[in-house]
This record gives C-alpha cells, sequence and structure tokens, in this order.
C-alpha cells in the first residue's frame, strides 16, 4: 500500500500559515489599528447632560419672580416596547390614540434603539399618575427637565422668556446641543450666561440596546452641574405690577428709572401677557396667537417704539437755547395764537409774550419754534449744516437718538436727523431753518423711545449726568455688575441750565390753573414734569409725559406713553402722577382718580381714524 | 490490569494540558462575558458560567468513562454509533425544538442536547472505520463515493435542520480523505469549484475572470515548455482585447466589460487552439480548458442561484456568506465584533473590564464570538495565545495521529484534526472578518454542553485510542 506520510507536511503547513495570517490579521486589529479603540469608547458610553438649575429672579425687595419647577419628559425606546393598554396611556398624558401611534411611529422611524420623546413637559400632577403606571409601559420612560414658573405672572417684557436652541445657534456655539433650551427674549436673553449655569455631564456605561449598566469608573469623569446665578433686578414689582394695572386696556409704555443710580425701577409695555403663556407645551400654540394679535403684546414698547417726542421736546431746545446764549432765561418771545411766517403757521393758545420757564409752564409752540430758528440760524456759526451738527450733539448728550446701551434686548435707536440727512433730503445748501422748525416743538422727523425720555428726566433730576439705566441690581456669586453702568455720564449742559428748565416743569405741574400737567400734581410732593403730545398719522395723537420727584433730591425719574391718548395731560399726566405717589408714599390718596385710569378703554382708538 | 498503568504512562500529557488550559481560559472568558454585579458567585447556577462548570464536571466523568472502555469498542461499534447518530438526527427533524431558526435540538427534560454536536465523532469513527479496512483504496472511484455518502448523509440531514454552518464541517473531512491518498487534482478541482462558488456570490465578475486569466497565464508559463509560443499567445491575446474593446466603443455596443474579455478570449482561444493542436501542446491546452470551464461555471453560479434555487434556499445561502445576517444591516456583528477585538490593544483593558462584550455590543458573547472576550480583555496577548494554543494542539494532534499503528486510529486522528482546524478557521476568522460569518463554536472555549462534550469525546476517544496504541496490532 502506498504510503502518503508526507501530506502530513502540506497540513501542518496549512495549519502553521493559517495561525500566522490570524496573527498578522490580530497584530493590526488590535496592535497598529487605532481606531477600534476609540469606537470602543462611543460604543459603550453614554453620555447624559445633567442640566443645571437655572438661575432664579428677583426684585429689588427680594420678591421672587421667576423660579423653576420640575416637568417631565415621556421617552420612549421602540424596541423595548411591549403590547400595552394605549387607552390607559393616552388618558393619563391627554393624548388621542392616533396622536400616541403617530409619535410612536415617529420614534420608530428615529431609531428602534435610541430614546425619543412622545410628550414633552408633562405636568408633576400628570408625572404622580404616570409614575404609578410606568412599569406597565415597557419601553417608556420619564426624563426630568425644569420649567420656569412666575409666581407673580408680572414683568413679561422685561423677564422675556425661553426656547429651544435652532440649528443656527446650535452651528455657532461651542455650548449649545439639540434640545437645549435658551434664553430667547428679556433677561433671559441678555444674562443667559449667568443664568444657565453650566451643564455637568454623567458617563453611563450602556449596553447595545442602549440600558444603562453602571456609571462609567465609578463616576470619575463624571462633571457637576453648575446652577446658574440668581439675579436679583432693580425693579420694584410692585411698582411694576401697579403700573401693569394703570395700563390695561391702553397701549403705550411706562419706564421708570432712579436717577441717581440709573436703575430701573419698572418698565412696562402694554398690552402685556401672562409670562406663563409662553412655558411649556401650550407655549407654540400661545406664541403664534400673540404674535398675530394686532395689538402686538410681544412687541416692547418701552424700548422699541419710537415716537416723535413731542412738547416733552421743548425742555430739549430750552436747554440747548440757554447754552448757546440763544436765550436768556428772562428774554421773552411773544406767542399770538401761534407762530407766523410768511405763509408758515404754527398753531398756539396764547396770546401773551413768555419767557423761557412760562413757555415751559404752558408749552407754547411759538416761543420754541422761535427759539429753535434762533439755535439754528445762529450767527456765531459757518452755516446751518454747522449749528444743526452742533445742535445735535448737544441732543445725543442727553442720551437720544443712540441705543442707551441698557441690559435688556432689542433697543432701537430712536432718530435725530443731521444735515447730512437733510442734504440728502433737499439737496446741500437747499434747506432753511423753517423747514426744520417742526422739530423746535418735537415733532418732525425726529423719534425717541420711551427709555430714553425716562433716562431725559433722570438726566434733569440729577441736573445734568446718568448712569446708563439697567434693570439688574445684582448677580449673586458676583460683586459687580457690568463696569458700564457704573460710570457716570455727563452731558454737554452746566447744572444752571437744568435749573432754569426745572423751574418750568416744576410750574407745569404745580403752576395752578392754566399750567398744562396741573393733573400730575400732587398735595405733598413736588413733581416737574412735561406734557407732550406726538403726532400720529395712524389715529388720535399720543399722550406722552415724563417727570421727575421729588424737585429736590429727586428719588423717582419716569416717562408714560399712552398710544391714541390724545394730549399728554389727559392720560399721560395722571398716570405719571399716581406712579409716582406709588413708589413715593406706597398708597394712593386719590380714588377717583385711580379708577378714571382703571376704567378707561382707550384699546379702539388706534383703530379710528383721526378725526380733525 | 496491566494494561491499566500502562495506559497512565501511555496517555498524551501534553495534550492534555492543552486541554485543560483551553477549557480554563474558555470558561473565565465566558465568566467575563456574562459577567453582572448581581451575581457574583461563580457557583451561581442560574449564569452561564454556573452551567458552564457542570459541563466541566460532566466532562471530566466523560472523559474518565473514555478512557475505561475497552479501545476496541471504538472500532467495533463504529457503525452502529454511526447508525444510531443517523437516527437521533432524524428524530431531530420530527421532534426536535426550534432555537434561532434551528431545528436542532433535543429537549431532554432540563437538559438540551444538540445530536449535530455529536454526530461529528460518529461519523469520523465510521469514515475511519470504512478507510482502514483491509484493502480499501480511495483511488477507487466506488470507494470514494461511499466514503463521500458517509460523510454526506449526517451533513444533509443537518442542513435539513437549517443548521447550515454545522453542516459545512463535514466538508472538512476532505483533509482526511487527502492523507489517505485523495488525487491532489480531485483535491485541487474541488478547492477551485468551492472558491469559484462563493467568490461569485461576493465579487465582481470582472475581477473573478480577470483573476482567473491571470492564473491561467501563470500556471501556462509553468507549464508550456516552448516559451516562444508562450509569449505569441499572449501576443494573440493581448491583440484580440484590444480589437474587441475597440469594436465596442466603435460600433457603440455597449457591452459589459466581462462580455468583452470573454468575446476577447474566445476569440484568442479559437486562434491558440490551432497552435496547441498542431505542435500538441496538451497541457497548456488543459489549462486553457479549465479557464473557460471555470469561467462558464462562474456564470452558471449565477443562473443556479437566480433560476434554480428557491427563496429559502438562498436565504440560507446568504446566510450563510454573511450576508444576511445581521437585522442592524450587512456588517453590524463583524464590525462590533472587530471593535471589541481591536480595542484590547497589545495586553487587553483586563479581566472583567471589557466593556463591547459585557454590554452585548456583540451578540453570541459567551457562545460563537466567545473570542471578542479574550481579544478585548487579555488583548494581542491573549488573542495570540489562544492561536498558539490551538496550533501546538493541532500540529501535536497531527504527530500523534501520525505514530499510530492502526490506519483507524490514524484516520480518526486526522478527522479530529479537520474537525478541530475548521471551527478554528471559520470561529476566529468571523470575528476578524476574514471568513464569513457562519455561527459555529470555538472549541472548548465557547459556552454550551454539546459542544463541550462533543469535542471532549472527540478528542478523548482518539486520547484513548493512542494510549493503547502498543495494544493491538491491526
Amino acid at each position: 500500500m502506498e504510503s502518503y506520510a508526507n501530506r502530513k507536511y502540506l497540513i501542518i503547513v496549512l495549519v502553521v500559515l493559517i495561525s500566522l495570517i490570524y496573527s498578522i490579521r490580530l497584530l493590526s486589529l488590535q496592535v497598529l489599528d487605532l481606531s477600534y479603540k476609540l469606537s470602543a469608547d462611543n460604543n459603550a458610553t453614554r453620555y447624559v447632560a445633567q442640566y443645571p438649575a437655572r438661575g432664579r429672579i428677583y426684585d429689588r425687595r427680594n420678591r421672587l419672580l421667576v423660579y423653576n419647577e420640575a416637568a417631565y419628559d415621556l421617552l420612549v425606546i421602540p424596541n423595548q416596547m411591549n403590547a400595552f393598554d394605549t387607552t390607559e396611556l393616552c388618558s393619563i398624558i391627554d393624548f388621542t390614540k392616533e396622536e400616541l401611534l403617530v409619535q410612536i411611529q415617529k420614534a420608530r422611524k428615529y431609531s428602534y434603539y435610541k430614546p425619543s420623546v412622545i410628550v414633552k413637559q408633562l405636568s408633576a400632577k400628570v408625572y404622580a399618575v404616570l409614575q404609578e403606571k410606568i412599569y406597565k409601559y415597557q419601553g417608556f420612560f420619564v426624563q426630568t427637565r425644569t420649567l420656569r414658573k412666575y409666581p407673580l405672572k408680572t414683568a413679561s417684557h422685561i423677564l422675556g422668556y425661553l426656547g429651544e436652541v435652532d440649528e443656527n445657534i446650535i452651528k455657532n456655539s461651542k455650548y449649545y446641543k439639540i434640545g437645549d433650551y435658551i434664553g430667547i427674549n428679556g433677561i433671559e436673553k441678555s444674562y443667559e450666561e449667568e443664568l444657565r449655569g453650566v451643564r455637568g455631564v454623567k458617563i453611563y456605561l450602556v449596553d447595545v440596546h442602549n440600558r444603562i449598566k453602571g456609571s462609567y469608573k465609578d463616576g470619575k469623569y463624571d462633571k457637576q452641574a453648575i446652577a446658574g446665578n440668581n439675579l436679583v433686578l432693580s425693579i420694584d414689582e410692585k411698582l411694576q405690577e401697579y403700573g401693569e394695572k394703570l395700563m390695561q386696556n391702553k397701549i403705550g409704555s411706562i419706564v421708570v428709572i432712579e436717577p441717581e443710580t440709573g436703575e430701573i425701577l419698572a418698565l412696562i409695555s402694554s398690552p402685556t401677557y401672562n409670562p406663563e403663556l409662553l412655558v411649556g407645551r401650550v407655549k407654540s400654540i400661545n406664541y403664534s396667537k400673540l404674535v398675530n394679535d394686532s395689538l402686538k403684546p410681544l412687541f416692547n414698547r418701552a424700548l422699541m417704539a419710537q415716537y416723535p417726542p413731542g412738547s416733552t421736546f421743548k425742555i430739549v431746545n430750552g436747554l440747548i437755547g440757554l447754552k448757546e446764549k440763544i436765550i436768556k432765561p428772562s428774554s421773552r418771545f411773544r406767542c399770538s395764537f401761534g407762530y407766523r411766517v410768511g405763509n408758515f403757521y404754527q398753531a398756539c393758545h396764547h396770546d401773551t409774550a413768555f419767557n423761557l420757564i412760562s413757555a415751559i409752564q404752558n408749552s407754547c409752540n411759538a416761543y420754541f419754534s422761535m427759539a429753535f430758528r434762533n439755535i439754528l440760524d445762529d450767527k456765531k456759526m459757518k452755516n446751518i449744516s454747522e449749528s444743526l451738527e452742533n445742535w445735535r450733539r448737544d441732543v445725543i448728550s442727553l442720551g437720544l437718538g443712540n441705543k442707551l446701551n441698557c441690559d435688556l434686548p432689542n433697543e432701537v435707536n430712536g432718530f435725530i436727523p443731521s444735515a447730512k440727512f437733510y442734504d440728502r433730503r433737499y439737496g446741500r445748501g437747499r434747506w432753511k431753518s423753517l423747514m426744520l422748525v417742526a422739530m423746535g416743538i418735537g415733532q418732525g422727523e425726529l423719534l425717541t423711545t420711551p427709555i430714553q425720555m425716562a433716562n431725559l428726566a433722570a438726566i434733569i433730576a440729577n441736573r445734568g449726568f446718568y448712569y446708563t439705566p439697567h434693570i439688574v441690581k445684582k448677580i449673586e456669586g458676583k460683586d459687580l455688575i457690568d463696569q458700564r453702568f457704573l460710570v457716570k455720564r455727563y452731558t454737554l449742559f452746566d447744572s444752571s441750565q437744568y435749573k432754569v428748565i426745572i423751574e418750568g416743569m416744576d410750574k407745569a405741574v404745580n403752576g395752578g390753573y392754566g399750567s398744562t400737567a396741573v393733573y400730575a400734581a400732587l398735595p405733598n410732593i413736588r413733581i416737574c414734569g412735561k406734557t407732550g403730545t406726538a403726532e400720529n398719522p395712524h389715529g388720535e395723537d399720543h399722550s406722552i409725559f415724563m417727570a421727575f420727584a421729588p424737585k429736590d433730591n429727586p428719588k423717582i425719574a419716569i416717562a408714560v406713553y399712552v398710544e391714541n391718548g390724545g394730549y399728554g395731560a389727559t392720560w399721560a399726566a395722571p398716570i405719571t402722577s399716581l406712579m409716582i405717589e406709588k413708589y413715593l408714599c406706597d398708597t394712593i390718596s386719590r380714588k377717583y382718580y385711580e379708577n378714571r385710569i382703571l376704567e378707561a378703554n382707550l384699546l379702539d382708538r388706534g383703530r379710528k381714524e383721526k378725526h380733525n | 490490569m496491566v494494561g491499566r498503568k500502562n495506559i497512565i504512562n501511555n496517555i498524551d500529557w501534553i495534550t492534555i494540558i492543552l486541554y485543560v488550559i483551553m477549557v480554563f481560559f474558555g470558561w473565565v472568558n465566558i465568566y467575563a462575558a456574562v459577567y453582572n454585579e448581581e451575581h457574583q458567585s461563580i457557583l451561581d447556577f442560574s449564569q452561564r458560567y454556573g452551567k458552564q462548570l457542570i459541563w466541566i464536571s460532566a466532562s471530566v466523568v466523560l472523559i474518565i468513562l473514555i478512557f475505561l472502555i475497552d479501545s476496541k469498542f471504538y472500532s467495533f461499534f463504529s457503525y452502529p454509533i454511526y447508525g444510531v447518530f443517523l437516527i437521533l438526527l432524524v428524530a431531530v427533524l420530527i421532534f426536535g425544538k426550534q432555537i434561532h431558526g434551528a431545528k436542532s435540538w433535543i429537549e431532554l427534560g432540563p437538559v438540551k442536547l444538540q445530536p449535530s454536536e455529536f454526530t461529528k465523532f460518529a461519523t469520523n469513527m465510521a469514515l475511519a472505520q470504512f478507510l482502514s479496512a483491509y484493502n480499501i483504496s480511495i483511488k477507487k472511484f466506488k470507494n470514494l463515493v461511499i466514503a463521500l455518502v458517509i460523510i454526506f448523509v449526517p451533513a444533509f440531514l443537518i442542513l435539513l435542520q437549517n443548521d447550515t454552518g454545522s453542516a459545512l464541517v463535514y466538508s472538512v473531512f476532505v483533509l482526511v480523505l487527502y492523507r489517505e491518498g485523495l488525487s491532489a487534482n480531485l483535491l485541487f478541482i474541488a478547492l477551485l469549484v468551492a472558491i469559484l462558488f462563493v467568490s461569485s456570490l461576493l465579487v465582481n465578475k470582472l475581477y473573478i475572470i480577470v483573476a482567473l486569466i491571470t492564473l491561467a497565464i501563470i500556471v501556462y508559463y509553468f507549464v508550456t515548455l516552448r516559451k516562444k509560443l508562450f509569449f505569441k499567445t499572449i501576443i494573440i491575446l493581448l491583440v484580440s482585447i484590444v480589437i474587441v474593446i475597440g469594436l465596442n466603443y466603435v460600433l457603440k455596443l455597449q457591452l459589459q466589460n466581462y462580455y468583452l474579455l470573454i468575446i476577447a478570449l474566445i476569440v484568442a482561444g479559437a486562434l491558440f487552439s490551432i497552435y496547441a493542436y498542431r505542435y500538441k501542446l496538451k497541457n497548456s491546452f488543459i489549462v486553457f480548458l479549465i479557464l473557460i470551464g471555470s469561467i462558464a461555471f462562474t456564470f452558471s453560479v449565477d443562473y443556479f442561484y437566480n433560476n434554480i434555487l428557491v427563496d429559502h434556499q438562498r436565504r440560507r445561502i446568504n446566510i450563510l456568506l454573511g450576508l444576511e445576517t445581521d437585522p442592524l444591516g450587512i456588517g453590524y456583528n463583524v464590525n462590533q465584533s472587530k471593535i471589541a477585538i481591536g480595542s484590547g490593544g497589545f495586553s487587553g483593558k483586563g479581566f472583567l473590564q471589557g466593556t463591547q462584550t459585557k454590554y452585548n455590543f456583540v451578540p453570541e458573547q459567551s457562545t460563537d464570538f466567545i473570542f471578542c472576550t479574550v481579544g478585548e480583555e487579555w488583548g494581542f496577548i491573549g488573542s495570540f495565545g489562544v492561536i498558539v494554543l490551538f496550533s501546538l494542539l493541532l500540529i501535536r494532534l497531527i504527530l500523534l495521529a501520525e505514530r499510530q499503528r492502526s490506519s483507524y486510529s490514524r484516520i480518526y486522528g486526522y478527522g479530529v484534526v479537520g474537525i478541530i482546524f475548521f471551527h478554528f478557521i471559520i470561529n476566529i476568522g468571523m470575528t476578524i472578518g476574514i471568513t464569513p460569518v457562519i455561527g459555529i463554536p470555538l472549541p472548548f472555549f465557547s459556552y454550551g454542553g454539546s459542544s463541550l462534550w462533543s469535542f471532549t469525546i472527540l478528542l478523548f476517544i482518539f486520547l484513548k485510542l493512542d494510549a493503547s496504541r502498543f495494544e493491538l496490532l491491526w
């Protein structure tokens, strides 16, 4: 018989060869190629974000304005799901069966192994019911988030609201991840980084089905979440609430500033809305309702609405006239029911000659028209362009025409026209002071915002300086607020010039019968104020009032706008008076006065055509 | 009882030591693969490592029994044992329990057994018995057919159980036939057919044709005696390729590349045949015929696969080739397995520190993919160690087989080598992405009583035969 014993060598060679090939393959897989180690890390660990508690917000007297409440998201991992009682689950989370099935289908489409949200932000009450039954719904689990809560439901425009980050934010930021919340408006936005804290992370080991098996290396690499800083606002919640009440059924705004610090005491934009409307599951429905509301409740008029300042601007021209020595406190202009030059006629109500103080007291159009023309036609200046620019510089030093750069988002500039503006409009050298005369009484191209006018009141109260208005008084855990709120900003005017103006504003309120703002007067507090009526092409004029009080050592500066309210004296002045009394005395002595304001409904006026 | 002492002296302790190391290391890795903090006791029999301890203890009993039984018993009862297991396989088909789609389990009270595992050694015994019979030569066609029937009847029954992987193991008996004198040419053709079948389903036809032509040219170069003629025919081939491609381009026939290649080959082949006939180039002509045959076969595989096979048969082939195993997409399991092994690095993550296998990223981590745990927790050192263990065992077994005096023992020994070798190649190969994912266990390592016992019986019958090699001279 033939022997094939030699064939054993081939078989041995085969064994050795294959062992060698496998060893080389293992060497490359395990030692040379590092990419598998990275894959393994991603494979087996799950990074679970630890959301920090967002900072709480208090008012200046430590009344709680915003806090957090736990909310519960219901999630599902489709492949862990078993048959369950859909009707029961639907009744707990208030879904129809179809809605639930649609959500589950969506989750399946996304991933069988990864969790998807079925319903967001369930309340604690629903959660309590759900928690007892969740063992029946395999694959479902609950994740805790926090929601903003507003115990007093005021100051919505100041506080702002939160929203989920969008793709743009995620792309431009290293911090935010999909599903995160971010401040969209108000101080939630401007103090986002203080409030949000720092997200932590817990690393878990998970299996292939994403089931958590324990913490990774006993939490050695976990990062604790750092809670957000609490904020103390400068606003006085009582005053804020009172202001909102006074402004109910009216369109407009109130801005109250503490002159000696620049702290905003109240900031009201009306109509307002309940801040809780923009929290949680109801947010999207409510948001579109609010956006589509013709009264624009989401629009923060205090910072974003630009109106012609009207007669309140006369004090600015008065100041500039004094500074440029165009007028002396004693110099008089004659008013004979108006201001007449050639074909031009500016109506007025007086038949007498006014000095500056009584012109402010009576808000004489003729006086300030003449004064403004004289400022523009000043012989000291080369031409009208130079004098307009000079005037503009003075105006801008009063915080007008540019954003004040306060700590609320979305401020607007307002508008103080420059020489260039008129060059463009009329052609270089082809415009004269008479064409601009409406600005003498705060009309024409001029635009200012309520907060700028309140700041102007503060400047006058301070006799010549201001601190940039701001709404955050203290950030917990920090010694200082932003440096820019601590700089004393001087205007280009002298305190002596303010004194004259203040006399006029004092007389306007306390000058007795015939003065423009007697409705603002208070028996025991000396208020200085100035009315304004902003012409409005769309309807009745806007009623404006700016004031500060008391006259000596002022504690409060305020600007009130009531859209379509007519004369400044009619609505804005009494509201101002009530606000000042509320802040300084805490009680309202004139209930009938208060009632008249509270009962007034001016909402329809804006929709009517102007009646000439 | 003189023999008893002899037997202890004659036992091959090297193999036994290798066996003990493998079983112990296997158990350690099963413990790591299913380890969780709630069940830490190694004697927790609700866990797989606890159960495996029972299987191991039972194996010791089996080993003692095997050594107590007279060695003549095995050859004498080869056919009856083979018959019993064939009946069992049929019984499984009728009464069996289906697990993971394969109907290959018999339930005996609490114990589930997989007869197909045990049929391996039974078939090995029957084959050895047949081939060792006096005056049997594998060269005779009739004997070859009988041997193949012995091999393929159980394989076919297992195939019917839907356990394609286990059925495939039987192909390894070709190795035994080879050692016993099977024609190398026949083996070469069988191998070529197998490779062509698999690759024509997995690889682009064009590559196969190019590879075949290249291979044929190389072989042709070595078998032809007239090198001048060799270069002439190559030039003919190249020219016809260029012409065919040119025609396709000019006439805008838009034929696929591999058709072009085939047409060129036929044209060149016609010319070449004339040469071959005139100059009596018999060898070269055979090479050419094999080449044409292979290409034809490649295309017939396609036809066979798409038109003759029915859906579930196609599915089975797909599963076998790893085209359809994973619910998460092709390659998921292999990729996870490679990640697990690759992440082990040089020295591994350490015992019980593996994350990939422990957390179920790897499927079947205590059975078919146990090697992942080795690779992840013990690193290259561990996985290389396992490969060294297996090659030492296999070489040792080859040497043992060669020292047998009886051809029964030798043939049986080679059967053991073949079966273990096949499991080793496929199992480790699939975890490192070299072979298709065919679910068969790693001998001595994978969890499972049937698998451990069947390999133990397989191995120790051979050791018993080896230990008593001096007793018998027939």
